[in-house]
């Protein structure tokens, strides 16, 4: 897999939730992602998001264009030095929720992402990697 | 700097306020629309007499030092009120800079020994450019205020909400539903309930960008709410592509009553209202 392009979001406050999803469309439309997956990655980039200002106080997003053979795609890497968690299996179980919401954004986005990792520990922050392929 | 050179630039205040002045009126984008000539020297000669007030041999190069705190709140005062007048930063920023020059003459005109010429131009000069950085900083601090407080205007005025029928009250949502705006959404909804005797809410999110799962959730919570008042709540304006990811983010909306657009929003809420909407015949008269 080869990156065509990179850039660099700081994320700390609420307001920074519409930048990122503006300029993740920004590159979906770029390389001519279709309306259905702009929506699902921009959805799934909203719950990320969300999670990190929530749950860390915020972080860092990473927006990449990949290439692998014929197929564009994006990946998102969401790094934050969070308190992490601590049962992995647990937050991607749907409707797990230390924060009173739907215990729907983990798990979804793993739904809505042609590949998604997750990497979390206790004490060392969360790093949420996903990619979502122009015709995926 | 010397003793004898802050005396100097003391006693020659007049003349650095005057040449100061000057070089801010030959600037041609000086904005006298938005200050007078007046203003504009009142601000200044406040500023010059606190900044020579404040001034001593020990800490005129230690601008990070007490002493200068006074200064700096006058600057912030200026360069905060300007932002919110609307002057550009190329204004604001020639405000200050522009004081540089006129002390710059007033100590080549004044100091024959070319050494301590040079040394006292360094000091003002890393000065001045100190005092830059506060006026841009807070400069930018009073832009981000503005922006403030248009986002809260925004949400304000970007929720009417549209008495369609008796009985029938319609709210066309525009843009992203956080948590504030569904507060506000939500209140406003409830009030009109009551205010329009309404037993139907039409809420149209053809104009969200993106449903999460916290933006379904604040609908949800709206739907639960109107329902407490008695009356039903239909959700409108859901496109295909967002119908889809719903699905698949696992959110459950079957307990709302959705409908793809308005105009079927409207026609579900006439049947439970019972009421039917007929084309007119027009018979011809002989
Ligand atoms: N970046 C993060 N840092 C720490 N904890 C997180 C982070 N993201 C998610 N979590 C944990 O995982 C749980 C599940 O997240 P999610 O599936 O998005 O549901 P929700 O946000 O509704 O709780 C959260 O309740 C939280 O405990
Ligand atoms: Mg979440």
């Amino acid at each position: 897999m080869i990156t065509l392009n990179r850039d660099r979001l700081l994320i700390h406050k609420d307001q920074d939730v519409v930048i990122l999803r503006n300029r993740v469309k920004e590159y979906a439309t770029k390389i001519g992602m279709g309306l259905v997956n702009q929506t699902k990655l921009i959805t799934g980039t909203s719950e990320l998001v969300r999670n990190m200002l929530r749950y860390a106080q915020g972080g860092e997003v990473l927006i990449e264009v990949v290439s692998r053979g014929r197929e564009n795609g994006i990946r998102l890497t969401f790094s934050d030095r969070g308190p992490g968690i601590a049962d992995l299996d647990k937050a991607m179980q749907d409707g797990f929720s230390t924060g009173r919401s739907l215990g729907l954004g983990l798990p979804g986005t793993k739904r809505l992402m042609s590949e998604f990792s997750i990497k979390s520990a206790p004490g060392e922050g969360t790093t949420v990697t996903v990619i979502k392929w122009k015709n995926g | 700097m010397k003793a004898s050179t802050i005396k100097m630039l003391q006693s020659k205040k007049e003349q650095i306020i005057e040449l100061w002045m000057e070089n801010q009126m030959e600037d041609p984008t000086l904005r006298e629309d938005l200050m007078s000539n007046e203003d504009l020297r009142v601000q200044s000669i406040e500023l010059i007499d606190t900044l020579l007030h404040t001034l001593n041999e020990g800490n005129s190069t230690q601008v990070e030092s007490q002493d200068f705190e006074p200064v700096f709140e006058i600057l912030a005062g200026i360069s905060l009120s300007r932002a919110r007048q609307g002057y550009t930063p190329r204004e604001t920023a020639t405000f200050i800079f522009s004081l540089k020059d006129a002390i710059f003459s007033v100590l080549g005109e004044n100091i024959s020994d070319l050494s301590l010429l040079n040394q006292e131009l360094l000091e003002v000069s890393k000065l001045i450019d100190s005092l830059g950085i506060v006026t841009f900083e807070t400069f930018i601090q009073g832009r981000e205020e503005v922006i403030l407080r248009q986002t809260d205007e925004i949400a304000e005025i970007s929720t009417p909400i549209i008495r369609v029928w008796d009985g029938i009250i319609a709210l066309p949502i525009i843009g992203t539903l956080d948590s504030a705006r569904t507060q506000i959404v939500m209140e406003n909804l409830l009030v009109e309930i009551v205010n329009s005797e309404s037993s139907i809410a039409i809420l149209d999110i053809s104009g969200v960008p993106a449903v999460d799962s916290l933006v379904a959730q604040h609908l949800i919570k709206t739907v639960s709410a109107t329902r407490l008042m008695g009356a039903e709540c239909i959700i409108s304006g859901i496109r295909p592509e967002i119908a889809q990811t719903i699905v698949h983010l696992g959110i459950d909306l079957s307990s709302i009553i959705t409908k793809a657009t308005l105009a079927s929003a409207l026609r579900q809420a006439f049947t439970m209202l019972q009421l039917e909407v007929t084309k007119v015949r027009k018979d011809k008269k002989v």
